[in-house]
């Protein structure tokens, strides 16, 4: 059986499943029940000065059966007093020693930071988090996403952090800026040991439109909240890929969040560079209970792959996320039907038809509802296999490649000029060369 | 550990059993994940409840959902170490799929047996070693009988590191599993397969061809005393007896059968032949009847299935009877056969008359031409050898007698489940009550 347990900036997590930041780990009581299904650490819903709190609060995307596939909130951090979150955290400590218990932290000035820092450390906090992410609410009184979106700001205040703390200090980064390597570089230069992310995107859930008023509502209005679940999965992967593959940013523990739902994801975000995984929505959908499928799952995995612990998958797919310009342009694949498995739905021919490469048409026999794909003509894009309903059913077959060649390849070589192009810029090469 | 060589048993070819098609054939990967995704996983879930073993469905299930099939086996296995043919064989719209909150909404319940199946299946056929028995305690258990409830009670106590032997007066292990099932759902030797698998999870022997009785008079008979004597611990799981008699004249004729004994013919016999039989009677009403007019049906014969009572007092399901009359099965409703009608000693005909309350009316006779006659009206009980074990008892319907919460029987030393104690119900029960008798049996073993 694989070694599930982690090391992240020293401290030892039984597991690398945590829970987010979140209404999950309101309270002192959720915690433990959280711990008792077996997820090996939780980062407390965010504390600062209590804050009042709208209701309602949630806004969700369903897509058809499936229901949040996207959920959005607009709910601020703690709105409970300070001594009593802490007093629970001090209890959740002493019961359960070896579970790791983040506290997550945001105030504004440099004496709250270091009062809530002290007070945390005090309570057993084994990290900090720094909430720097929320981008609703908070972000208006200058505080969590208005920090991580400014990278002098946030390498100011992580600095204080770094001071005041004996503990690892992790930064918590928003998804809602142009580059994440600007706030990823300024805490490296604050110098602390850790990064997590991602936070909520901005959105709005969609509109009530016999009241004009977008949603979430709260009586006759609305706000941008954050948005989160499985929806915002791809979104997380590349944010926590681009800091992975970063010199420095790479070297910092890694804590990924951002719609993990089971042990795949979680797989999925330790092979591109995570220590640890965190979770909200999942646990907010269906419960606590989902860790048992994560914990299994993960150590089939790797005892399949025959890796004896979990650093071991870290990164594992980090090398191969490149830049467009590196890739095979001589790689092809084109689409294969599986007559056995295909129902006949022709969905593929018609999204080939009216939205890829008019490739794929009706079988000419009659009553044969298995459509054909003419190789020659496939450009090898997915779209038939991604609406196909029977998996399995359209797979992407490798036909023969000449030799690798990228299209940096071609601009060393001088030919990556294709024909067709505009007049102004075929005069502009001739006269460059 | 020592490992005992795997055992292997081999029906001989040329069944009738392997003419009839399996009605819920293995899901594929991507039926199964379809399906999967269709469950809510509910909390506190009627599913679970409505599972005698108490099967983790919606966890399983999920599991199935995000991949982990080898862990949805485990959640199954670790509850009901027949899960495989459960899957199978069991009611499933009366028990799990029956209790889906779905069919509040007027939906589809959600496949369970079939995704069952498909996680059990697919699992063993890749990593059979899902369990590993725990060091050897050096006590021995003695199984009568090798059935469903037998079966499920070595698998645990073995995992457990207990030593078990079980003595099958068959040839074959499984029970009705093998012997007894309709070969649409589970035939024998995916019943020997889930059985083969059993025996790899610890000590388990078996010994085939052994009878146990009060007092031993030959190599192929064991003494309870002697059982007794040399185990730590008994378990009784003896099934039902022979299929119950009408008494009415002409029974002794060529060509009417007792139903489970024809069943175990068809799913046993080299080269049995139906040549010359058209048309069936079988005579029952529970689910015994149903099972074996529905397997005649699906053989090409004419089948009619008589009871003596209405349609809604019968005792077999109803999806049952529906399925079975889609495949050809007429219900002859309020009739009793009065008569066999022999020529040459072969059965030609059955005389019917009408019933009121179940009871024949005279003057009503009319004659069903048949070549085969099946009776299904119910099996004995009041097993003998139960009574070897000093202080076993029976109850008024021949049942034996335990307690309800340890299934323990009037001898310390001797537990008992499975159709033997509860009168004949579903594979299921017979693993449910394995269960509860197993988690007694390990506290006495280990002197708890
Ligand atoms: C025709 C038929 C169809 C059925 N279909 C279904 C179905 O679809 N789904 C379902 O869930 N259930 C079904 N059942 C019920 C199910 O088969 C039983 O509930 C289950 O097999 C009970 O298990 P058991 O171990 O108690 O008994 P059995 O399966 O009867 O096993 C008892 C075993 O003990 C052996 N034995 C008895 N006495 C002795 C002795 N003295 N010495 C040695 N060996 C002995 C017998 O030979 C037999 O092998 C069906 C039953 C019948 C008859
Ligand atoms: C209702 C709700 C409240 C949240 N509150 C906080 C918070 O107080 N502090 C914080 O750092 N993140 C908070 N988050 C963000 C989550 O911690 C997490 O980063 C985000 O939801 C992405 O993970 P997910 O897709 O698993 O939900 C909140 C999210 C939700 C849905
Ligand atoms: S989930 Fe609970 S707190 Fe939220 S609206 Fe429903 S009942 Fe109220």
């Amino acid at each position: 059986m694989a070694d599930l347990s982690i090391d992240f900036c020293g401290i030892r997590s039984p597991n690398p499943f945590w829970l987010a930041s979140a209404p999950p780990t309101n309270t002192g009581d959720q915690v433990m029940r959280a711990f008792d299904a077996g997820w090996g650490g939780a980062v407390w819903k965010t504390l600062g000065n209590p804050i009042v709190n709208v209701s309602s609060r949630f806004g969700g995307i369903n897509l058809g059966n499936s229901r949040l596939m996207g959920l959005n909130n607009i709910e601020l951090i703690t709105d409970r007093p300070l001594e009593v979150n802490f007093r629970e955290m001090r209890e959740v400590k002493r019961r359960y020693p070896r579970n790791t218990l983040i506290a997550s932290l945001m105030v504004e000035t440099k004496e709250e930071w270091k009062e809530i820092i002290q007070r945390s450390e005090d309570a057993g906090a084994d990290m900090l988090e720094l909430n720097f992410g929320c981008p609703h609410g908070m972000c208006e009184r200058g505080m969590g996403s208005a920090v991580g979106a400014e990278p002098n700001v946030l390498e100011e205040l992580a600095r204080w952090a770094v001071e005041f703390a004996s503990v690892p200090v992790i930064v918590k980064l928003t998804p809602n800026v142009g580059d994440i390597l600007e706030p990823g570089e300024a805490a490296v230069r604050a110098g602390v040991p850790a990064l997590s992310l991602i936070n909520t995107v901005k959105s709005i859930m969609g509109v009530d439109l016999e009241r004009m008023v977008p949603l979430p509502r709260v009586g006759d209005a609305s706000t941008n909240g954050g948005y989160c679940g499985p929806a915002v999965k791809p979104i997380a992967l590349h944010l926590l890929a681009q800091l992975a593959r970063h010199p420095q940013c790479g070297k910092l523990a890694i804590s990924g969040i951002g719609g993990i739902a089971n042990w795949r994801d979680a797989a999925e975000f330790i092979a591109l560079g995570a220590s640890s995984v965190q979770v909200c929505t999942a646990v907010m959908h269906y419960g606590y209970r989902i860790v048992e499928d994560m914990i299994e799952g993960l150590s089939d995995f790797l005892d399949e792959r025959g890796m004896k612990s979990v650093s071991e998958l870290r990164g594992r797919a980090v090398p191969q996320f490149r830049d467009w310009g590196e890739l095979d342009l001589s790689y092809r694949v084109v689409a294969r039907i599986d007559a056995d498995k295909c129902i006949g739905c022709q969905l593929c021919s018609v999204a080939c038809q009216d939205g890829a490469h008019q490739c794929i048409h009706p079988s000419k026999e009659a009553g044969n509802r298995v459509p054909v794909v003419d190789e020659a003509e496939c450009i090898g894009c997915n779209l038939c296999q991604l609406v196909c309903p029977v998996p399995g059913c359209i797979s992407m077959a490798e036909v023969s490649s000449s030799p690798r060649e990228s299209w940096n390849d071609r601009i060393a070589r001088g030919t990556d000029s294709v024909p067709g192009g505009l007049e102004t810029t075929a005069a502009a090469r001739r006269k460059g060369a | 550990m020592r490992r005992l060589e795997p055992q292997r048993w081999e029906l001989p070819p040329d069944r009738l059993e392997q003419g009839i098609e399996d009605k819920k054939p293995l899901y594929d990967a991507a039926e199964a994940t379809a399906e999967a995704h269709r469950c809510l996983y509910c909390v506190d879930a009627p599913c679970i409840q409505a599972c005698p073993t108490d099967i983790d469905i919606p966890t399983f299930i999920r599991k199935i959902g995000t991949g982990n099939v080898k862990g949805a086996a485990r959640t199954i296995l670790s509850a009901n170490l027949l899960g495989q043919s459960c899957a199978q064989v069991c009611p499933v719209e009366v028990l799990c799929a029956g209790a889906c909150v779905y069919n509040e909404w007027e939906r589809e319940p959600i496949a369970i047996g079939r995704l069952q199946r498909y996680a059990v299946e697919t699992t063993l056929a890749r990593s059979p070693q899902l369990f590993q028995a725990r060091p050897a305690t050096g006590k021995k258990v003695a199984l009568v009988g090798s059935g469903p409830a037998s079966l499920a009670a070595a698998g645990m106590l073995a995992l457990e590191g207990h030593t078990c032997t079980l003595f099958e007066r068959k040839a074959l292990p499984g029970g009705l599993n093998t012997l007894g099932i309709a070969p649409y759902k589970l035939k024998g030797p995916e019943a020997l397969r889930e059985v083969e698998w059993l025996f790899s999870l610890g000590r388990i022997e078996l010994r085939t061809g052994v009878e146990v009785v009060k007092q031993a008079t030959g190599p192929e008979q064991v003494s309870a005393s002697e059982l007794l004597d040399s185990h730590d611990a008994v378990f009784l799981g003896l099934g039902l007896g022979a299929d119950s008699r009408l008494g009415v004249p002409g029974e002794e004729g060529a060509g009417i059968h007792g139903a489970t004994l024809l069943i175990e013919r068809l799913k046993t016999e080299r080269g049995l032949k139906l040549d010359g039989v058209r048309r069936a009677v079988v005579i029952g009403g529970g689910n015994t009847a149903l099972d074996i007019a529905h397997e005649l049906a699906l053989l090409d014969v004419e089948v009619s299935l008589v009871y003596r009572r209405s349609e809604q007092e019968m005792g077999g399901y109803a999806h049952e009877l529906e399925a079975a009359r889609v495949d050809g099965v007429r219900l002859l409703q309020n009739r009793q056969p009065v008569e066999f009608v022999l020529r040459e000693g072969k059965v030609a005909a059955v005389r019917l008359a009408a019933t009121r309350e179940g009871r024949p009316v005279p003057g009503t006779e009319e004659e069903l031409q048949a070549e085969l006659v099946a009776v299904a009206i119910g099996q004995e009980r009041k097993p003998p050898v139960a009574l070897a074990f000093p202080g076993v008892e029976l109850d008024e319907r021949g049942r034996v007698k335990v307690d309800s919460g340890t299934h323990r029987t009037g001898h310390p030393k001797v537990w008992s489940g499975g159709d033997c104690v509860n009168g004949g119900k579903e594979v299921v029960n017979a693993v449910a009550e394995a269960k509860l008798a197993v988690r007694d049996m390990h506290r006495h073993l280990m002197g708890e």
